[in-house]
């Protein structure tokens, strides 16, 4: 089974300047102000590159956001956007997909906007499968506020609100978009930006919920989140770049590999006997998602940390169920008749 | 008036009105009977008010006091605008619908029991030491003691059913005796019985059998030496029906998106008394109606603002502990300006407080509840039927003035009903939506000149691509602004904005002397009891008027010239005076408070005695 992709938008005379779009047509006119420095740089900058690609109009782009410093990315989306309150996006990405399913729409978040106070959202969302692309950037960190625990930050963890160490156990994002029955799961990093671009473009072409991790760097509040094992030196070493049926090999010289044991992944390293048959193979396409959920749990230093498309499956779409119980009603009943509605029941007259 | 009845020689009386109680357990169908009861009134003419009264608990323990459920229906051949201040007659299925119910049956009252239930095991769960029946304490009453269980299960000797599901009639049974003392016809019943059982004709068979013997009982037995008629009223002429508040509600948004020409898009979490709404909007899936059963209440207004955001009519509903939970969001609707409508079908409170009971004290809430100064615009509808035409007016402005609207209804209003003129749809008012497209002019917060709405574009709209957001926004370009002169503009704005719907609204009107001792004033659903009252003190020559706020928010541009032309001002509220605290803060007139929060609507004479003692004080 192939994965569905959203049909592009029916050719118009408009759509012939979509395909001359480029990425500063996606520019807005608004002073970017994040921290210099900030991830959230290039995600907005790789966010911007691949719009064009998908086909849309610029007026048929819709970026939502809720609170915190992810929040801004809309203002500077030269499409329509919606800074809305804080966990909230996605109820308003649900609505507006829903009255408008022509339009592609975003979900921009980040771990505490997703996570602590609009995780209900997260949830329900995913399991009605909104045909919108969420990205949510993980700095394990509340920036905006200044530096507390996020449900990100590693326990332990100390911050502002927390002196003496974070006493919660951090939860794993794609583990909770996989368990919301996300029909696309993928993980990318700030920083590398030819592996974001790549993903971001492949949840947009998604049709359905898409959950995007992407690993960034707040170096104001919380520096160096994700260095031990995405800086250019190590990251060959510790992180595993899924590729759909291939087996899952990493290292600077792919000599490791991950092999199943019983129920639980193992690293092991390739030769003495190990080969290639011996490693799982990524499969994104599994319906049931046994396999993502092991990939979703791998963190680094035990595990190098996946990256890539963990699940892509087709499922029916929220706004095209609707869709289809209109059609069905009015295929067995017709048009809806005001007049009718109004007079339903027993009536009576009076002279 | 005597007339023959094969061969007993009966009495018929004529009465204007008649008011009865259905009282029984939760499990007994009360409800039932009484939609019923009301439903064939209607079709006969009359003019009817009804106020179902029942418990949160689906089913309490059986024959327990809280588990009784009641359903009051007052008709009357004349119009009427309450279910009645008290009972003329009240028929009690049990020990413990007897003691709920029976303090409010006046001395004289006919009373109805089911003695087959007033063994040991009821009573001592009724809480009664002694048999009521036997004890003379109902000696005040006309009591008709029908052991209604046994003559019902004789009437359904020899269906197929167990002693249970045909205890589960009886409630049909009650029924066919009110139908034959007050000569109503059996007919709408039995379609309906035959409609909703069709499947199980078992069922619809021993509910016919039931309707039918109750029936013959009160025409063969010699227990009742009257019945009663009550003709038609004179309502205006045209086609009529039955309604309910959240159906005219329901009814009057469906209208809203026909007139505007624009989907409706309904976000929802699941609340009493305001689900109703989503039950029947999920019914109207042929007219493109798109209902959205919410996973909380802030996603459903968040699903609403953003179809709105789209271009549709976005409304969401809840009651009071719910709105608590939107106001968040509604804070957003009225900073990015889009056009929303939210419902607040007020339930007794604070917190969880009596869920199917009514109350007005949601109204400082809606005005006040969210963060800094956040004005929206109020609407109340103040009787069943009235709602479909404040459903489509809520509409109507929130479009107009792009703006949130909140619809304040309640339990009483909601699940009341009342017969309905049904409109003919070229009586409607028209709505007009704007929408902006014009690359060159486009602002997203230059405002309309008269209205001060602002310019809203719809996402797919070419070459005008926006930002919209929490933050504040700069006058005109709606930028992000955190400049000091520009904030304070803003809120000036968005002030003025509300205020001037008060030019686009209709005044308040009085009924009654346009000058005189004392204005009865009231809001939503007091509407009934108010005027009722009010003719009654009129009717004894007292220069009294009543006026009902339909606008919240801005009032009516003629309200402080209304209040100023009496010398009284009483204001009635199922609140601790909420509209009170408005009048006076913002007239400096002194009216008078008046509120009872019993989880029930106003009685007629509670306003009367209350106006004749602010009318004694002033008289020399």
């Amino acid at each position: 089974m192939t994965e569905p992709t959203r049909s592009a938008p029916p050719l118009s005379p408009e759509n012939e300047a979509v395909i001359q779009l480029t990425r500063k047509d996606f520019v807005s006119d608004q002073e970017v102000r994040w921290c210099p420095g900030c991830g959230d740089y290039s995600i907005l900058a790789q966010t911007q590159k691949i719009m064009p690609d998908f086909g849309y109009p610029k007026e048929k782009i819709v970026f939502i956001s809720g609170i915190g410093c992810s929040g801004r990315l809309p203002y500077y989306m030269n499409t329509y956007g919606f800074h809305s309150i804080h966990g909230r996006a996605p109820t308003l990405a649900t609505g507006l997909k829903a009255a408008r399913p022509d339009l592609m729409v975003w979900v921009i978040t980040g771990d505490g906007d997703a996570l602590s106070i609009g995780g209900n959202h997260v949830l329900h969302s995913m399991r009605r499968n909104v045909d919108f692309t969420m990205v949510m950037f993980n700095n394990r960190i509340y920036g905006l506020t200044k530096g507390q625990a996020s449900p990100t930050s590693e326990f332990g963890k100390r911050t502002k609100s927390t002196p003496l160490g974070s006493i919660d156990t951090p939860i794993m994002p794609l583990t909770v978009a996989l368990a919301a029955e996300a029909s696309f799961v993928a993980r990318s990093v700030d920083t590398h930006t030819e592996h974001l671009q790549k993903t971001l473009e492949r949840a947009g072409r998604h049709t359905g919920s898409s959950f995007v991790e992407v690993l960034q760097n707040c170096n104001i509040f919380n520096d160096g989140a994700w260095r031990d094992f995405t800086d250019r030196e190590v990251r060959d070493d510790r992180m595993l770049v899924l590729e759909h049926g291939q087996p899952m090999i990493f290292g600077k010289d792919r000599d490791r590999g991950i092999r199943l044991r019983g129920l639980h992944p193992e690293v092991v390293q390739l030769g003495n006997g190990v080969t290639e048959d011996d490693l799982l193979v990524h499969d994104e396409q599994a319906l049931e998602p046994y396999l993502a959920l092991i990939l979703s749990r791998m963190f680094w230093p035990d595990f190098p940390v996946p990256v890539g498309v963990l699940r892509a499956v087709p499922r029916p779409t929220h706004d095209q169920l609707i869709a289809d119980q209109i059609r069905t009603a009015v295929a067995s009943g017709g048009e809806g008749d005001l007049e009718r509605a109004l007079n339903s029941g027993e009536t009576w007259t009076v002279d | 008036m005597t007339t023959t009845h094969e061969d007993r020689e009966l009495e018929i009386r004529e009465l204007e009105r008649v008011t009865i109680r259905f009282a029984g357990d939760s499990g007994d169908g009360m409800q039932l009977t009484g939609t019923q009861f009301t439903r064939t009134a209607a079709v006969f003419g009359n003019d009817i008010s009804t106020l179902p009264d029942f418990p949160a608990e689906i089913r309490a323990p059986a024959g327990s006091l809280p588990g009784v459920s009641g359903f009051q229906i007052s008709f009357s051949s004349a119009d009427i605008h309450t279910p009645g201040d008290e009972p003329d007659v009240l028929v009690a299925m049990n020990p413990a619908a007897l003691k709920t119910n029976v303090g409010d049956l006046p001395a004289g009252g006919a009373l109805i029991v089911n003695s087959d239930a007033f063994g040991a095991q009821n009573l001592s769960k009724a809480a009664y030491a002694t048999n009521p029946l036997t004890d003379g304490s109902l000696k005040q009453y006309s009591v008709f003691e029908i052991p209604i269980s046994t003559l019902n299960e004789r009437a359904l000797d020899g269906l197929d059913m167990t002693s249970k599901q045909k205890d589960l009639t009886k409630n049909f049974f009650a029924l066919g005796i009110m139908f034959w003392l007050y000569e109503r016809s059996m007919d709408p019943t039995l379609r309906w019985i035959d409609d909703k059982f069709k499947a199980r004709p078992v069922i619809a068979e021993a509910n016919k059998r039931a309707l039918k013997a109750g029936y013959a009982f009160g025409e063969t037995t010699e227990l009742f030496h009257t019945h009663y008629r009550v003709k038609p009223a004179k309502l205006a002429p045209g086609r009529y029906r039955n309604i309910t508040g959240n159906e005219a509600t329901a009814l009057g948004f469906l209208a809203a998106s026909k007139l505007a020409d624009r989907p409706l898009f309904y976000g929802s979490y699941p609340i009493t008394p305001a689900s109703d709404i989503l039950h029947q909007l999920s019914g109207y899936k042929q007219f493109g109606v798109k209902t959205f059963q919410a996973e909380d209440e802030i996603a459903a207004i968040g699903a609403a603002i953003g179809a709105s955001y789209g271009g549709a009519l976005g409304l969401t509903a809840s009651s009071g502990p719910g709105i608590a939970l939107k106001s968040e969001a509604l804070g957003l609707a009225v900073m990015v300006e889009l056009p929303l409508v939210v419902v607040d079908v007020q339930r007794a409170g604070p917190s969880t407080g009596m869920p199917t009971k009514t109350e007005q004290a949601d109204l400082l809430q809606v005005l006040f509840g969210r963060n800094s100064d956040s004005p929206v615009a109020v609407v109340a509808p103040a009787t069943p039927a009235e709602c479909f035409d404040l459903a489509i007016e809520a509409w109507r402005i929130a479009l107009k003035f792009v703006t949130p609207v909140v619809y304040l209804s309640d339990a009483f209003l909601a699940t009341g009903a009342e017969p309905w003129r049904i409109p003919d749809l070229s009586e409607l008012p028209g709505i007009r939506v704007e929408t902006w497209t014009d690359r060159a002019t486009f602002q997203p917060y230059e405002r309309d000149p008269a209205t001060l709405a602002r310019r809203w574009a719809v996402p797919g709209t070419p070459g005008l691509e926006h930002r919209v957001g929490g933050l504040e926004k700069a006058d005109i370009s709606g930028n992000v602004s955190y400049d000091p002169d520009n904030h304070h503009r803003m809120q000036l704005l968005r002030q003025e904005k509300i205020a001037r719907i008060a030019h686009d609204i209709a005044e308040l009107e009085v009924m009654g002397p346009e000058r005189g001792d004392l204005l009865i004033l009231g809001w939503g659903s007091t509407y009934g009891a108010i005027r009722s009252a009010v003719e009654r003190l009129q009717a004894e020559g007292q220069a009294v008027a009543h006026a009902q706020l339909r606008y919240l928010n801005p009032l009516p541009r003629n309200t402080e010239d209304v209040l100023r032309s009496y010398r009284r001002v009483l204001i009635p509220e199922v609140n601790l005076g909420q509209l009170l605290l408005l009048v006076r803060g913002r007239f400096l007139i002194d009216a008078i408070g008046y509120d009872r929060v019993r989880g029930k609507p106003f009685r007629i004479a509670e306003i009367y005695q209350e106006a004749e003692r602010i009318l004694a004080e002033d008289r020399p």
